[in-house]
């Protein structure tokens, strides 16, 4: 039987992801098609789930957008924060009028900040769900399998 | 204020309740009483709704008066305040929506719990997540008491005893009859009155202005006293360096703060998917980002239109900022003016008890499913969890009414800094080490918890907050030890220690089986319930 699940409906549309530009990432091999044949117990589904190619791949997607990212934004925030409270000189430099280098600071948080959601919703559509899914319709198909019951 | 504004805006809040009440009664119309009702809702939340809901979860009395009463009397400095609030998101965004989705049920410590030896994690993380909820409701309650008396004119200490009972008693109401479905409802309602309140004030300002920013930002400088250095950073934080300190301690709390708060975190189990937690997050950096650019407007129009003189005058800590600006954009003396500042007022009100519900909620949930289950003795009867958690919100709300009217001398914005502070170093560092981190062990789950709040709250009760100061809650007695009024950055870094110090230390074995569970079904969503 069919499941249904939302993520399938979700898949189309969504805010801040409007872009039609993107290309789905290519397919990661399915982690099912691996064990096929094998007799696993319950515990051991999510060990060779994880130790598969398909969910390495995953993993490592989101690792390498994630742990940049995070260092980028992290380091921008705290440069942001300590330069205000050290060197207020250079933050009342101004730039335009009555804008100062401050003002573009605070503002630049705001526009990195709307950038990088858009960024990391874009990634996780693109590269991470449709992989994400077949995995966990993989693993649930197998720990089922491993219960020895239908559900 | 005048005996008009009065009627009006407690007409308005008369409204905003009936139809909260209304809410709470049509959506426990036809309950089923299960865990799964009362902590998340049902689950069936849509990622807009839900969005709506985390946003008017975040946008407390706090953000709306407390921050745009900053930047009207310090000008740039009470912007500072505004980023780290936002760029907060990105942590939550990035490191915890999706995988608190897809590993935990309910609560902070269904996430933990999971690759631990379960009692002694639920019994840690449980308690400070209380703690954390308690903070975060005495300040919602003491902004509360502020708000009436400022705007009833009145600063009798009755009408204040009154209006935190009864904000406390309606809370109550609320989460024991309508659970996580009714709340979130009431936090939409609340989001959209708050919104479009600002967007309302936001384009009144910049006609006053003719659409020239150049021209706000002057006459807020010129009016302000200080001239340009109004603009520029160091009116309130420039001083020594502990106040400079002071600041970059804050600044952290807040910023890896959000990702800690129990009422946040438990509004992702209310959508369906981790996808749909992602969207909601998408939703609410929109509203929160455009409601927070909104603030620095109205509270650089609070300078340029009301000055800060009469800010000050009005309320020593400027929390009256905007409804001044109201009644000024309105047209003083005038109709318009009185319906407007009643409308601000209303809102204001709305927003406090909106928050309130909220974390009831949240922390609740963390006395039922996480205190209660951990530490009930085997044999005694079993209470239904949700009806613990019901009487929970009763005893949270008493609690909070207690502190709330203890410490109602505090500043609003200092306890809510605190609340965050405390989130950061006592729920993030767990969090993130078992979501990420291989090798993380039950006892280093259990130290990281207990480093990190143990030495915050100590902190707090030697800084000068405490004693030692004039404007200290002791202000008689001295034991003050500590110079920062926030201990997040001494307590964040000791969180995160004592959790890896619990860890390498420890001789348990980390349990492969179980971490590769917890990764798995973070990343993919299996076996999510």
């Amino acid at each position: 039987m069919r499941y249904h699940d939302p993520w399938y409906d979700a898949l189309a549309s969504g805010w801040g992801e409007l872009d039609g530009a993107g290309v789905p990432a290519p397919e990661v091999p399915a982690a099912r098609r691996e064990h096929e044949g094998r007799a696993l117990r319950a515990a051991d589904v999510y060990l060779e789930v994880q130790r598969s190619a398909a969910f390495q791949e995953v993993r490592s997607r989101y690792l390498r957008f994630v742990v940049p990212a995070v260092a980028v934004f992290f380091a921008w925030y705290v440069a942001y924060v300590v330069a205000a409270t050290t060197a207020p000189g250079l933050m009342a430099r101004p730039v335009a009028g009555a804008v100062n280098v401050g003002m573009v600071a605070g503002l630049g948080q705001f526009v990195t900040t709307f950038l990088l959601t858009w960024a990391y919703a874009r990634h996780a559509r693109l590269r991470r769900d449709r992989a994400a899914l077949e995995l966990r319709w993989d693993t649930q198909e197998l720990t089922r399998g491993v219960r020895g019951g239908v559900s | 204020m005048t005996g008009n504004h009065q009627t009006l805006a407690l007409l308005l809040f008369s409204g905003f309740v009936a139809v909260t009440l209304g809410i709470t009664t049509w959506v426990s119309r036809n309950r089923h009483g299960s865990a799964e009702e009362f902590y998340a809702g049902g689950r069936l939340f849509s990622p807009m709704e839900n969005g709506f809901a985390i946003a008017g979860d975040y946008m407390s009395a706090a953000s709306f008066l407390g921050v745009t009463g900053l930047i009207a009397l310090y000008g740039y400095d009470g912007m500072l305040y505004v980023v780290g609030f936002f760029v907060a998101w990105l942590v939550v965004l990035l490191l915890v929506a999706e995988l608190v989705r897809n590993c935990g049920r309910f609560t902070l410590a269904d996430v933990v719990a999971a690759r631990m030896s379960e009692r002694p994690v639920r019994i840690a993380a449980g308690t400070s997540s209380v703690t954390v909820s308690v903070l975060y409701l005495v300040a919602q309650m003491v902004g509360a008491g502020s708000l009436v008396s400022l705007l009833l004119g009145g600063t009798s200490p009755a009408a204040r005893a009154w209006t935190v009972i009864g904000v406390g008693a309606l809370m109550v109401i609320y989460v024991s009859l309508g659970g996580m479905r009714a709340t979130t409802w009431i936090q939409i309602v609340k989001a959209v009155l708050l919104l479009s309140t600002t967007v309302a004030l936001t384009v009144l300002v910049l006609l006053r202005f003719h659409g020239n920013i150049d021209q706000l930002l002057l006459s807020a400088a010129d009016r302000s006293g200080h001239g340009l250095a109004f603009l520029a950073p160091g009116l309130k934080y420039g001083g020594d360096w502990t106040a400079r300190f002071d600041f970059i301690s804050l600044g952290l709390a807040l910023v890896l703060g959000t990702a800690g708060l129990p009422h946040i975190l438990s509004r992702f189990y209310t959508v369906p998917t981790a996808r749909a937690a992602r969207r909601s997050v998408i939703w609410s950096i929109g509203l929160v980002g455009g409601f927070y650019l909104m603030t620095i407007v109205l509270g650089f129009a609070a300078a340029a239109i009301v000055g800060p003189d009469a800010v000050r005058k009005s309320n020593a800590a400027g929390n009256t900022a905007v409804p001044l600006l109201a009644l000024d954009l309105g047209g003083a003396n005038s109709t318009g003016g009185t319906v407007l500042f009643a409308i601000v007022a209303a809102v204001a009100f709305a927003t406090i008890l909106a928050v309130v519900a909220g974390i009831t909620l949240a922390s609740s949930a963390s006395v039922a499913h996480d205190l209660y289950a951990s530490l009930r003795r085997p044999r005694a009867k079993p209470y239904s969890e949700v009806a613990v958690a019901r009487t929970a919100a009763v005893g949270i709300g008493v609690v909070a009414i207690a502190l709330g009217l203890l410490a109602r001398d505090l500043n609003v914005a200092f306890l809510v800094g605190l609340a965050f502070a405390v989130a950061a170093s006592a729920n993030l560092p767990v969090l993130l080490y078992s979501l990420f981190w291989r090798g993380f062990t039950t006892r280093g789950a259990v130290w990281a918890v207990y480093g990190g709040l143990i030495p915050a709250l100590a902190l707090v009760l030697l800084s000068p907050v405490v004693s030692g100061s004039p404007d200290s809650l002791f202000p008689g007695v001295d034991f003050q030890f500590f110079p920062l009024q926030n201990p997040g950055l001494v307590s964040i870094p000791l969180g995160f220690l004592a959790g890896w110090l619990g860890t390498v230390t420890s001789p348990e074995v980390p349990d492969e089986a179980k971490h590769a569970e917890t990764e798995v079904r973070a990343l993919t969503g299996a076996g999510a319930v």
